[in-house]
């Protein structure tokens, strides 16, 4: 095992997937000369060249299509968004092309590719740049979407993403990149995609999260636990398919659940984590379920105000102490 | 077949080129008369864009393609289909929405695919599919190959941005890439004059230092002339093309709408018609001694069959089943076309 930041991880990833497979290629702006807005892909076209580490116009749709295109006659591409927002405009390739070929040919074409980039909110970058996509893409039958919140889920799960052969989503945090955690460096180790992991044992209450908010759920539990009140933090990992499993298991030894997501609250993953508890775990449940989100607001600029709108360890805290009927 | 005009091995051979361009057509052409009447009493459903009076542009660009080279189009695709050498009876029984269908009757009509023809679509979303061309090509040039793209849409496509985006790319990049616009004039009922400032629009080649062409739609023999330098250019030369294929659609934009009265003047719609792809070849091939009225007549009824034929296939066909509902949404849960299914199934569920 070996410390490095998420960013290092990812870029380990990239690297050794490129090594392992010629039809493994990535696609962006700036990745290549530029080594990447977020520095993910730096050094790769050095050592793969610029018919595998392939800088584009600004050129979302395009591009993306691009890599549709390309995975229908049979490479593998790695599709790089600037930033999620951005891919906004490359929606119509991700949801009408990718995510429907297989289906709509009957078999015919897969879709072994990959849509990456970072997703939601950094400091202070206003509405237009601020945004959580999951629920957007997690919507969609013929996608799977992956949200990394630590170095070594990083560089696990954007290997299998690769090397599966439907089109993954992954989304990736721009306050992760510089977040540090023990990787293995074995080539070979790769995370399955569709399998939640206890992040944190506690008996009191399940945290139930994923990408960003994966940090800010462990604050909430240290914070927590000073308390004397333990959490189950259950990093769900892949969004899409969820590990119903994994939540169910948590939810029915702590008969209680707090559920954090970056995004806003209507039709977001915590509607549906919640979905799944009251389907599951009915019987089970001491406390309604309590959700963490973004405030049902763009993302403002001033810095008081964009505190006030993300989900935080104190709110989570707050939320977790709700189920539990503590006084705050 | 009539014995002129067959002295020489020059002229025999010219004149099964020919046959050949009128036997694909009289296919198409009664393939999509048939759609009609089943689309009429609910045979087929959904959309229906039927390729009437454009047979000359799937004839002439298919006949100028290898088999390894790629094909992708937008939802007009029935009559592309069937020149690139999909049966008549899957794509009706695609139609008919019955398992047999080429696309297992999950597509329909607007999603027609075959693999083993490198047929890549049948897209729904007008201009969605350039950048996936730009893609294939792409590709090719990835893995050093020599096989070319050629890509179909109509002429409203241009005013969208995929159209740029991938146009931009693919000479950036030296991609072999055949963009043709087949400029029926029409985008459904918007007139060009009404949609687009640069009505000439090969001009938007120049845009992305690209050799833009224009065609006769109409005369076969001009389209595969263009076709072969095109595709010529791709494959020697990397470069991408952008032709302009003139040609009109005798029927509405879909079943829904009538073919003039609305949008369209009748006189205007009956002065195109006088250049009926079909009947140009026709009567070339007449009078060059090609074919008699006979052996027209006996291709003609041969097309007919065929499309009745399909018909009657598509019609005993099962529909598909229940289960067929939850296959290949993920290629970990289908059962068919993964090769490594049960590897991934434990991984990915």
């Amino acid at each position: 095992m070996t410390v490095m930041t998420y960013r290092d991880a990812l870029n380990h990833a990239l690297r050794e997937e490129l090594t392992r497979d010629e039809s493994v290629f990535l696609m962006g702006e700036e990745v290549a000369e530029y080594n990447g807005a977020y520095k993910v892909s730096r050094g790769l076209l050095d050592e793969f060249g610029p018919k595998r580490i392939v800088d584009t116009p600004i050129t979302e749709l395009g591009f993306a299509g691009v890599g549709v295109g390309a995975a229908m006659a049979g490479l593998r591409p790695i599709i790089e968004f600037m930033t999620w927002n951005f891919a906004l405009l490359a929606l119509d390739q991700v949801v009408n092309a990718a995510a429907k070929m297989l289906y709509m040919s009957n078999g015919q074409y897969k879709m072994p590719m990959v849509f990456r980039g970072p997703n939601g909110a950094a400091l202070q970058l206003s509405a237009q740049h601020s945004q959580a996509w999951e629920s957007w893409l997690a919507h969609i039958p013929g996608l799977k979407v992956v949200a990394p919140g630590t170095p070594a889920d990083a560089k696990g799960l954007l290997k299998a993403a690769i090397r599966d052969d439907n089109p993954v989503v992954v989304l990736e945090g721009e306050m992760l990149y510089n977040t540090k955690g023990e990787v293995d460096e074995n080539p070979d180790i790769v995370i399955p995609l569709g399998k939640a992991e206890l992040k944190r044992e506690g008996q009191h209450c399940s945290i139930i999260t994923s990408g960003k908010m994966v940090l800010v759920a462990l604050q909430a539990a240290d914070q927590l636990a000073k308390q004397g009140v333990n959490v189950d933090v259950v990093d769900l990992r892949t969004i899409r398919p969820m590990d119903v499993e994994a939540i169910a298991t948590s939810v029915a030894k702590t008969n209680r659940a707090v559920v954090v997501e970056e995004g806003w609250e209507i039709c977001g993953i915590g509607a549906q984590v919640v979905d799944f508890i009251q389907r599951e775990c009915f019987d089970d449940l001491d406390a309604p379920v309590v959700r963490v989100h973004q405030a049902d607001v763009p993302m403002p600029y001033a810095k008081n105000l964009e505190k006030l709108a993300k989900p935080d360890a104190a709110k989570t805290v707050a939320a977790v102490k709700r189920v539990m009927y503590l006084e705050d | 077949m009539a014995k002129k005009n067959t002295s020489s091995p020059a002229a025999a051979n010219a004149r099964d080129t020919a046959v050949a361009y009128l036997h694909s057509m009289l296919m198409q052409r009664r393939f999509e008369e048939k759609s009609a009447e089943a689309y009429a009493i609910g045979k087929i459903g959904g959309f229906c864009h039927l390729y009437i009076g454009q047979e000359a542009v799937s004839t002439g660009t298919m006949a100028a393609l290898r088999p390894d080279d790629y094909v992708i189009t937008a939802y007009r695709d029935h009559g592309l289909a069937l020149a690139r050498g999909m049966t008549a009876n899957e794509i009706m029984a695609e139609l008919f929405g019955r398992a047999t269908g080429c696309s297992g009757g999950k597509g329909g009509s607007m999603h027609l695919f075959e693999r083993k023809l490198n047929f890549l679509g049948g897209h729904g979303i007008v201009g969605g599919h350039i950048p996936i061309a730009t893609g294939v090509a792409f590709a090719i040039s990835y893995r050093g190959g020599d096989q070319v793209c050629v890509c179909f849409f109509g002429e409203a496509a241009v005013n969208i941005g995929a159209f740029h985006e991938a146009l931009n790319m693919a000479s950036l990049w030296n991609l072999p890439v055949v963009f043709i616009i087949e400029n029926n004039r029409y985008g459904m009922g918007t007139a060009i004059s009404r949609s687009t400032a640069q009505q000439d629009v090969v001009k938007r080649a120049a845009s992305y230092a690209m050799i833009g062409t224009s065609v006769d739609g109409q005369d076969v023999f001009a389209v595969r002339k263009e076709m072969d330098e095109a595709i010529e250019r791709a494959r020697k030369e990397q470069r991408p093309t952008l032709v302009e294929v003139r040609t009109t659609r005798f029927m509405g934009h879909s079943m829904s709408d009538a073919a003039s009265g609305t949008y369209r003047s009748k006189e205007e719609l009956d002065q195109s018609m006088q250049r009926d792809p079909i009947v140009l070849l026709k009567t070339k091939m007449l009078s060059d001694g090609m074919i008699t009225e006979d052996d027209y007549k006996k291709m003609d009824d041969e097309a007919k069959a065929a499309a009745q034929a399909a018909w009657d296939f598509a019609d005993a066909s099962p529909e598909p089943s229940p289960e067929e509902l939850f296959t290949h949404v993920l290629s970990d849960e289908s059962t068919v076309g993964a090769a490594n299914n049960a590897e991934l199934a434990g991984a990915g569920r």
